[in-house]
């Protein structure tokens, strides 16, 4: 039915096995947006939230997605800036999931504030010392960004490249992108950083506070290195589902491999700057102020040490120290094992920096506040997976997203037969 | 226009032995700025309490337990180095709250304020309360809303303001009277008018002359040990919340008992015996 819109020689379901899948997830999607809606038309009292935890579940979302969605300018700086070719393989993909990483962060915040029609006041108040005005400012840019990137191979669509503007406007942004890969990776330093910052900057908290580089705490560097460093294990990741979804391989071991393996010395050394930092921040920053380590993690029904563990050893060290070496890098159930513990990692970071700094008292007499989120914020927060399931289902069947895909498919083909 | 030759600094102090934990600075406050209130109250975590009035132990169990009431409204904290960089102000990404250099008071600007809630997290005093739903006031009561206070809509951020509106009352009719100064006695919060016991304290942190400045005797100087705290009380009995952090609230509290100081701050082993006898509370060291 849709075989004219598929790229030239792909393989592709049938046209009602596609809708019926995409019917649904397109059902949890408009679960979603009537949650959505729910929050905009009646207010956040639709949430769980509350003074204690004025950043929930969404904030630890919208950080989860834009940490994970750093493949796309890493991968995009390693391919334009640093001339690594082997990732034209991979980078339309890397930028497909950065666009619905980023768009997704975006409708979140637009959910999560309780004017949302007073956002613009973020550009035109702008208090120049604050975070998060830096993150409002780069955030915008960098998702204009993504939609460049991602725009040229919208045009490659077999029908719209037969219109001779929309193949040469293709062509012609091809040719420049390494201009917008080096403006999006300068974006994303700063914002990505800045949402470091967000938490590393509140010297009320001393579980979120950190000192730092003249006005940069040490998270504003280490958020920007850990998106460097887990994004592009989460770009791997979500290529392997698609492999696994669609039965095809689409990507090649090599450049799979060389991804893994930068990504595998990013997270390694990204850990050893993480364990200084807490390290530091444990045995001087937090005790300067009167706090023992054990205030942070006893004394409530969750946050044990436990956390702390599983974001450093668990899913930092070893998922870095499996990506590194070379045999367990090349096994392809080690190598899923280790994205799998890294994108959890980096999530649990996210977490950490988000809600448990709220959880945690900071008066001597005050308590822990554990929260549990409403139905409206599950919604709200799946809503960005469904959405993002659609776009890419949409964009693997009509756009040729993986260039490797039609040789390695033809020679298995071959192999089979 | 008022031209003082110095700037306010508007402060209070809290008698934490006076102090019966009666709730009425809490209610006075509510009515003095319209605070709205839910229709079931029971759960704190989304009620707003500008001022909240906090239970504290000393953990002893019985016949030593002896309990006091901890009276909690915003700090209006200087921040660090006392440089009007409150947590709170220096985080809000659209100016929507804002340090008065000219009376040290940390404003609440509402129609500004997006609700995006940074604040609220910045701050360690949970002095700072959004409203999660619009205000509603049972029948009849719409009439007896101040008319000096403006009524705040949903999704925005509150807070205690020291009675702004207070200020400027007193200083229009400083102003009409033709002087300078605006009398202690004519700019006072409600909650420091209401409490029957007479435990608050208010008045100009930098004037000699007023009853805050001599009870507190603030050093205008930095803390040797620690560069971040200026303000520091010079009477041992008075304290601050959370004074290590460099916060540098214009609120101090008082007390005889040394259990009741000691849960101002957090302490070390070991810490706490080294300066509970000195004016103030812990240093960095
Ligand atoms: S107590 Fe909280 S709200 Fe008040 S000035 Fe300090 S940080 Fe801001
Ligand atoms: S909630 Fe309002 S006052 Fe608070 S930081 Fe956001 S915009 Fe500023």
């Amino acid at each position: 039915m849709d075989a004219a819109l598929i790229p030239e020689g792909a393989k592709r379901c049938s046209f009602p096995k596609f809708m019926l899948g995409i019917a649904i997830v397109g059902a949890v999607l408009l679960w979603g947006v009537y949650a959505m809606l729910l929050c905009w038309f009646k207010g956040l009292n639709q949430t769980n939230m509350n003074d204690y935890y004025g950043f929930a579940l969404w904030i630890w979302a919208d950080l989860a997605v834009i940490a994970v969605g750093g493949g796309a300018f890493f991968t995009g700086l390693l391919k334009y800036i640093f001339k690594i070719d082997e990732l034209k393989n991979i980078i339309n993909f890397a930028v497909i999931i950065g666009f619905i990483c980023y768009s997704s962060a975006l409708l979140i915040l637009a959910i999560d504030i309780g004017q949302p029609l007073r956002g613009w006041f973020i550009f035109w108040h702008a208090n120049v010392h604050s975070m998060l005005t830096e993150v409002a400012f780069c955030l915008s840019c960098y998702f204009a960004v993504l939609t460049i990137e991602f725009i040229p191979n919208i045009l490659e669509n077999r029908q719209l490249n037969k219109v001779p503007f929309f193949h040469h406007l293709a062509h012609n942004m091809h040719g420049v992108m390494a201009i917008f890969a080096a403006t999006g990776a300068f974006l994303s330093f700063f914002h990505q950083g800045s949402l470091g910052g967000v938490a590393g900057v509140m010297y009320g908290r001393p579980f979120a506070f950190r000192e730092g580089l003249l006005i940069w705490p040490w998270s504003f560097f280490l958020f920007t290195w850990s998106a460097a460093a887990f994004g592009p294990c989460f770009t791997l990741l979500v290529t392997r589902i698609t492999e696994g979804v669609t039965g095809k391989k689409l990507v090649k071991d090599n450049v799979v491999h060389l991804l893994a393996k930068i990504s595998g010395w990013m997270i390694f050394t990204y850990m050893i700057a993480k364990i200084i930092d807490t390290w530091y921040w444990a045995y001087y920053t937090a005790p300067g102020l009167g706090f023992e380590l054990s205030h942070f993690y006893t004394s409530n029904g969750f946050y044990g040490y436990w956390i702390l563990v599983a974001e450093v050893i668990v899913c930092g060290v070893i998922p870095g120290l499996l990506l590194i070496n070379k045999s367990t890098r090349e096994n392809p159930t080690f190598r899923l094992v280790a994205i799998v513990l890294a994108v959890i990692g980096v999530c649990l970071n996210r977490w950490v920096m988000v809600l448990q700094i709220m959880a945690v008292p900071v008066m001597p007499f005050d308590t822990w506040a554990l929260y549990i989120p409403s139905w409206q914020e599950v919604a709200t927060t799946i809503l960005p997976v469904a959405y993002g399931i659609i776009l890419i289902a949409v964009a693997y069947r009509y756009l040729p997203v993986f260039p490797q895909e039609l040789e390695l498919n033809r020679r298995s083909e071959v192999r089979e037969s | 226009m008022i031209h003082d030759k110095k700037a306010h600094k508007y402060g209070m102090v809290i008698d934490l032995d006076k102090c019966t934990g009666c709730g009425t600075c809490a209610v006075s406050c509510m009515s003095e700025n319209n605070v709205p209130f839910k229709e079931d109250e029971s759960d704190k975590k989304d009620s707003i309490t500008w001022m909240r009035v906090y239970r504290l132990t000393n953990n002893k169990p019985f016949p030593d337990t002896e309990v006091a009431f901890l009276p909690r409204p915003c700090q209006h904290c200087g921040g660090k180095g006392d440089h009007g960089h409150s947590p709170c102000v220096s985080v809000c990404p659209a100016t929507a709250t804002d340090y008065g250099y000219d009376t040290g008071i940390v404003s609440q600007i509402y129609t500004r304020c997006f609700g995006c809630r940074y604040c609220m997290a910045a701050c360690p005093y949970h002095a700072r309360y959004f409203n999660w739903w619009d205000p509603v006031w049972p029948e009849g009561m719409e009439k007896y809303l101040s008319p000096n206070v403006s009524p705040r809509m949903r999704g925005v951020v509150e807070k205690c303001s020291f009675c702004y509106h207070r200020y400027q009352l007193a200083r229009e009719k400083a102003y009409a009277s033709g002087s300078d100064e605006i009398p202690e006695a004519d700019y006072q919060t409600a909650c420091t008018t209401a409490c029957p016991a007479g435990a608050i304290v208010f008045g100009d942190l930098n004037n000699p002359s007023h009853k805050v400045h001599q009870i507190v005797k603030p050093d205008p100087h930095p803390d040797p040990l620690n560069p971040d705290v200026v303000g520091k009380s010079r009477n041992p009995k008075v304290f601050r919340l959370l004074e290590r952090l460099g916060t540098n609230p214009k609120v101090y509290y008082m007390s005889e008992r040394e259990w009741v100081r000691k849960l101002g701050d957090h302490y070390l082993d070991g810490e706490w015996d080294k300066v509970k006898n000195v004016y103030g509370s812990a240093s960095h060291e």
